[in-house]
């Protein structure tokens, strides 16, 4: 019953900031509504005992991502200053998209799990949760990152990726020749 | 009585949580009080500590300038002087500068206060005395740290100030750099003690941390003078640049608050250094004496060990404000990206391969000669690149070895030379000429 009760207070936080993104005026307000959202997306994922992913998404979401954006917000002088509305006509074309998207998601998540409780899924009942697997997530998710069982081979190619992108931008920044005298 | 005895007998052994329940029985309301009551003081105590850190630092960095320091209220050694203007800062008024963003402006001096007791949740007092043992201690830290960096982009773009914004922008980029070296800095002892859990790398210190791996001991300590904003890397307040950084538009006990974050976070770290690399409260083994009666006295001796360690490190902080001068913007951010980050990343590799390779039945003693030896082999080799580095860039300031470079530097060794008298004062004006540059040659001419 508890669990409940922060759910639906995380989840209100996360789709009231959510809406606050998108409809706010002031782009720097905007951001700091992204990163309550955010924040609430943390929160749900603690409660669903998964503490490392929570962490995860505070240090790169709101310690890393959110911080980039707001850094472009500040960089751009002449968006800091807008007031207009943010809503342009595309409105309607939104709401369908949006209206689909959630629809499809309910279905799909009806297809894996119950949502009325009691009734039958296309797997049958709701798959039980094994309790050693959450008690020790965190050192089971090292494992299988680094294990040949598990996903070594996905994990390494985002690494490898992650240090094209290093590498690319440092190429990007780098001074060509006969423009050091500008720097 | 019997009741009375026990409460005392528990409040010595920090032991008050199995007090209440073996008082009031157990259930999940006492277990809620129990929990609240831990998170109230924890949270008093960081908030009054501040009052004696204040003190203590004016005191000790008057005593390094050779100043005598607060002396008048509160008796001799100026005790309550701290409290005299924690008051003043209470009464102050509360000012709201014109075209400030509300939201921003009266947000940010909250969220830095709560993202500097935030932390304190995963420290270990001692034995048992710890607010919540995560299995991911160590990564909840260094979330929430670089989250609080946030506050400081709130408070600056929000007092609608450019130094102010200024500062912040300093701020973050200074912080955003120095997490890199941190927590690759950190990551050494969780390698070392096969565990995130703070709980857990104290109790794989049966020696200290401090001897395996030195080296990252050192990087995390720079580092986290770095995310405190102290000397030498304090410019994000640097009064002669940019009036006082982000907080400059803020008075009274709003700027109160965040000056309590940085004493509050400068305390955690020293406490994250004892943790970490000094073995925290471990002494020992007898901060995990019971007594035959079943009250676990060893915590308050784990306690008192605790802060002895937390207060030396402390102590070395404030030494270093006291001694250090400001470094520059780009030398800052130089120093981060070009050394300290490839050290530490050099570092982690050797760690993680040579404690890889270590069979597993060596004892620590011989486990920590192995990563001292090292440890102590890297610094050498680091130490010897910066040399030659330092020395090359002289030669180039200097002109070097090479033809017309001593001429370069010492353009008036033509004349002047050869007369009898003026041999000793001509060779003075060159007694600051930079290091490793050749003594220049006197040779008498007849």
């Amino acid at each position: 019953m508890s669990q409940q009760i922060v759910f639906f207070i995380l989840a209100a936080i996360t789709l009231t900031s959510a809406i606050a993104v998108v409809a706010l005026r002031n782009l720097f307000h905007a951001a700091l509504a992204l990163m309550a959202s955010f924040l609430g997306v943390a929160g749900i994922y603690i409660l669903l005992e998964a503490g490392f992913l929570g962490m995860a998404q505070l240090l790169v979401y709101i310690g890393a991502i959110s911080i980039l954006i707001i850094f472009a917000v500040m960089m751009t002088r002449r968006m800091m200053q807008t007031r207009e509305t943010p809503f342009n006509s595309q409105v309607v074309a939104a709401l369908i998209g949006t209206l689909l998207s959630f629809a499809v998601l309910v279905v799909v998540i009806g297809q894996l799990y119950p949502l009325v409780p009691g009734t039958d899924t296309m797997l049958g009942s709701a798959p039980a949760v094994d309790p050693a697997i959450i008690e020790n997530s965190t050192a089971r998710m090292g494992l299988s990152f680094v294990s040949a069982d598990g996903y070594v081979l996905p994990f390494e190619a985002a690494s490898v990726l992650l240090l094209a992108a290093l590498v690319g931008s440092i190429i990007i920044a780098w001074p060509r020749s006969g423009e050091e005298e500008n720097l | 009585m019997s009741t009375i005895i026990d409460l005392l007998k528990s409040l010595l052994s920090l032991s008050l949580g199995d007090f209440i329940r073996r008082t009031f029985g157990t259930s999940p309301g006492i277990e809620l009080l129990i929990d609240i009551g831990g998170v109230v003081i924890l949270s008093t105590f960081c908030l009054l500590i501040v009052i004696f850190l204040i003190w203590l630092e004016r005191k000790l960095i008057a005593r390094m300038q050779d100043r005598i320091g607060p002396n008048r209220v509160g008796g001799r050694y100026g005790a309550l002087q701290t409290v005299a203007d924690v008051v003043k800062l209470l009464s102050k008024e509360i000012i709201h500068p014109s075209g400030a963003d509300w939201i921003s402006y009266n947000a940010a001096p909250i969220l830095t206060v709560i993202a500097a007791l935030l932390v304190w949740a995963v420290m270990p007092f001692a034995p048992g005395v710890i607010g919540v043992d995560l299995n991911i201690g160590v990564f909840y830290v260094m979330a929430i740290s670089s989250a609080s960096v946030m506050v400081l982009l709130l408070a600056g773009w929000g007092s609608n100030n450019k130094y102010a914004l200024l500062g912040a922008f300093r701020a973050v980029a200074q912080m955003v750099s120095y997490e890199v070296p941190m927590i690759l800095a950190l990551l050494v002892p969780v390698i070392l003690a096969r565990t995130m859990s703070t709980d857990g790398i104290i109790a794989a210190q049966s020696i200290p941390f401090l001897l395996f791996a030195p080296v990252s001991a050192l990087i995390f300590y720079i580092s986290s003078l770095a995310e405190t904003g102290r000397t030498p890397f304090d410019l994000l307040e640097a009064e002669s640049e940019i009036v006082a950084g982000f907080h400059i538009e803020y008075g009274g006990m709003k700027f109160g608050m965040f000056f309590l974050a940085e004493f509050v976070n400068t305390l955690f770290w020293s406490g994250m250094f004892a943790t970490l690399y000094l073995g925290g409260y471990r002494f020992f083994g007898l901060e995990n004496w019971v007594s035959a009666d079943g009250y676990p006295y060893g915590r308050m001796i784990g306690l008192i060990v605790f802060f002895i360690k937390t207060f030396s490190v402390y102590f070395v902080y404030v030494w270093i404000r006291g001694t250090l001068p400001r470094v520059r913007v780009d030398q800052i951010l130089n120093y981060n990206w070009k050394f300290l980050v490839p050290l530490s990343l050099v570092l982690i590799f050797f760690v993680a391969l040579i404690d890889k390779l270590i069979p597993a039945g060596t004892g620590p003693a011989a486990r920590m000669s192995i990563h001292l030896a090292l440890n102590l082999l890297l610094a050498f080799l680091t130490l010897e690149v910066l040399r030659r580095r330092g020395r090359q860039f002289r030669e180039s300031l200097s002109g070097g070895d090479g033809p017309g470079g001593r001429e370069a530097l010492f353009p008036d060794d033509d004349h002047g030379h050869g007369s009898d008298a003026h041999e000793a004062p001509a060779h003075d004006d060159h007694g600051d000429m930079p290091l490793g540059s050749r003594e220049p040659i006197a040779v008498p001419i007849h």
